[in-house]
């Protein structure tokens, strides 16, 4: 852990730093004044690793691995709490975000069951145009939660027999056009 | 009034009474709800984890289809609400996002100029229906039924939009007019843990724990909401709480326009009320009859 371990300053990545602000809306965490509204506001700050005040700082201090390998930015829900209140209106959800998307792209997500839900969640979307709720949970389980499966029936035993766990997926018709919008970004690159 | 319809994936699976209630509904106050056709998936909150420009992209086709109708768009659901604003917000806000997605919706045959308002179905409930008009239709006033009004995170934040981000309290208003009471719940606009149900369980059970808890406390008969994912996690999930933290609750969590078609007089079937995964109370089931 950060607190006991001495970190040399040659091991930090200053270039994190600039490459954080040359994220979009990567060049708000300049106006942080390190309040830590974010973190008292936080509903999940107490089980993160380090609550949102601390990553900010850790950015800054050019922490890399300790900010993209936390659980941070996967327990972040997208409650929007922070980004209200924060005095200097940083919009923190889109950092969180940001690191997302980074830390997928460098491939620190071991162990992340909220990339798995999210990675399935767009192959249903590229697949179908429209989420497939059913098909989703059990892509997820199969290759997150295995070894957990059981524990999922009984709530899906309780959507289903009431009949709101459809086992066919809704489709969109145009599919080709989405697929065209979709082909056309990956052209232009990513923001 | 007349509004182009997004409802958005979850009303046609876990949220299916939502939407039942919504059908039966919706014509009696007067609100048309045409869909928009052939409308995709916004991208909610896990898109947007993954990829940026195509969730932007995917939720900008949907304004793109909608905007030859010059309506408002109207959805259900506050994931979809808050992506397809932001979506809004940021194509006006940002030049560079704009221009890409211009060519992105290009390549599809479409174009998007920026001219719709997306709002969410409880904000023309009402602004444009308006409790007043809602309390001269309530054939059956739901006297003597306490309510606990929650209405979650991404209605109210993070833009600027028809209530305040901390106390919202536009419902209250609703469910006030309709002859319910709204208990004190300071927990009505913090959140259910949403997808973490999914990922993070035990912390997901915590926070709904938290949220039951508040309700049954101030003595309400039932939870009120207004979203899929809310609705899905403190009903189905309600059990699971009790399991966990050792807890009683049984406490019924509906969708509001359910809370209004009760008001209207429309049974319960045709709004859906017998697929809650924790079905109405006796106690409820009395008030009601009593009101």
């Amino acid at each position: 852990m950060l607190e006991k371990d001495v970190v040399y300053e040659s091991t930090l990545d200053h270039d994190f730093l600039d490459e954080i602000y040359a994220l979009p809306g990567g060049q708000e965490i300049k106006k942080c004044i390190q309040c830590g509204t974010c973190s008292g506001s936080c509903p999940v700050g107490s089980v993160m690793d380090y609550a949102p005040r601390k990553i900010f700082s850790l950015i800054r201090a050019g922490f890399r691995d300790e900010v993209l390998s936390s659980n941070t930015i996967w327990f972040c829900a997208s409650c929007y709490t922070c980004a209200v209140r924060c005095p200097k209106e940083i919009k923190i959800t889109d950092v969180m975000y940001a690191l997302k998307r980074l830390a997928v792209k460098e491939g620190k997500t071991r162990g992340r069951k909220a990339v798995v839900l999210s990675k399935n969640f767009v192959k249903m979307v590229n697949k179908y145009g429209r989420n497939h709720e059913t098909e989703l949970m059990t892509r997820y389980i199969l290759e997150a939660e295995l070894f957990n499966a059981f524990h999922f029936i009984p709530q899906g035993w309780r959507l289903f027999s009431n009949g709101r766990l459809p086992l066919k997926p809704h489709r969109m018709k145009n599919l080709d056009q989405l697929r065209r919008i979709l082909k056309k970004v990956d052209e232009l690159g990513e923001i | 009034m007349k509004y182009t319809y997004y409802p958005g994936c979850s009303v046609g699976a876990t949220a299916n009474l939502y939407q039942d209630s919504i059908n039966v509904v919706a014509p009696k106050v007067g609100v048309e709800l045409e869909e928009l056709q052939d409308w995709n998936c916004c991208g909610a909150t896990a898109y947007m984890s993954v990829k940026e420009l195509m969730s932007f992209a995917i939720s900008a086709r949907n304004l793109a289809l909608a905007e030859p109708f010059h309506r408002d768009v109207v959805t259900p659901c506050s994931a979809c609400y808050l992506v397809l604003n932001k979506t809004n917000h940021y194509f006006a806000e940002y030049p560079e996002l704009r221009k890409k997605l211009g060519k992105a919706l290009e390549a599809g045959g479409l174009s998007y100029s920026g001219n719709i308002r997306v709002r969410h179905l409880l904000d023309v409930f009402v602004n444009d229906v308006g409790p007043e008009r809602l309390s001269e239709l309530a054939t059956k006033k739901l006297a003597g039924l306490r309510v606990a009004p929650y209405y979650g995170c991404q209605i109210v934040r993070p833009e600027e939009g028809f209530d305040d981000p901390d106390e919202p309290e536009s419902m209250d208003r609703l469910i006030e007019a309709i002859g319910a009471t709204c208990v004190e719940y300071p927990m009505k606009a913090k959140c259910c843990g949403a997808s973490l149900m999914g990922t993070q369980e035990k912390l997901a059970l915590k926070l709904c724990r938290e949220l039951l808890a508040n309700a049954v406390r101030a003595d309400a008969h039932c939870i009120v909401t207004l979203c899929p994912l809310c609705q899905m996690n403190l009903d189905v999930y309600q059990p699971k709480v009790n399991g966990l933290f050792r807890t009683k609750f049984n406490i019924p969590v509906i969708y509001f326009t359910q809370l209004i078609g009760l008001s209207l007089g429309i049974p319960p079937r045709e709004l859906g009320l017998h697929r809650l995964a924790v079905k109405m109370t006796k106690q409820m089931k009395d008030v009601l009859k009593g009101a």
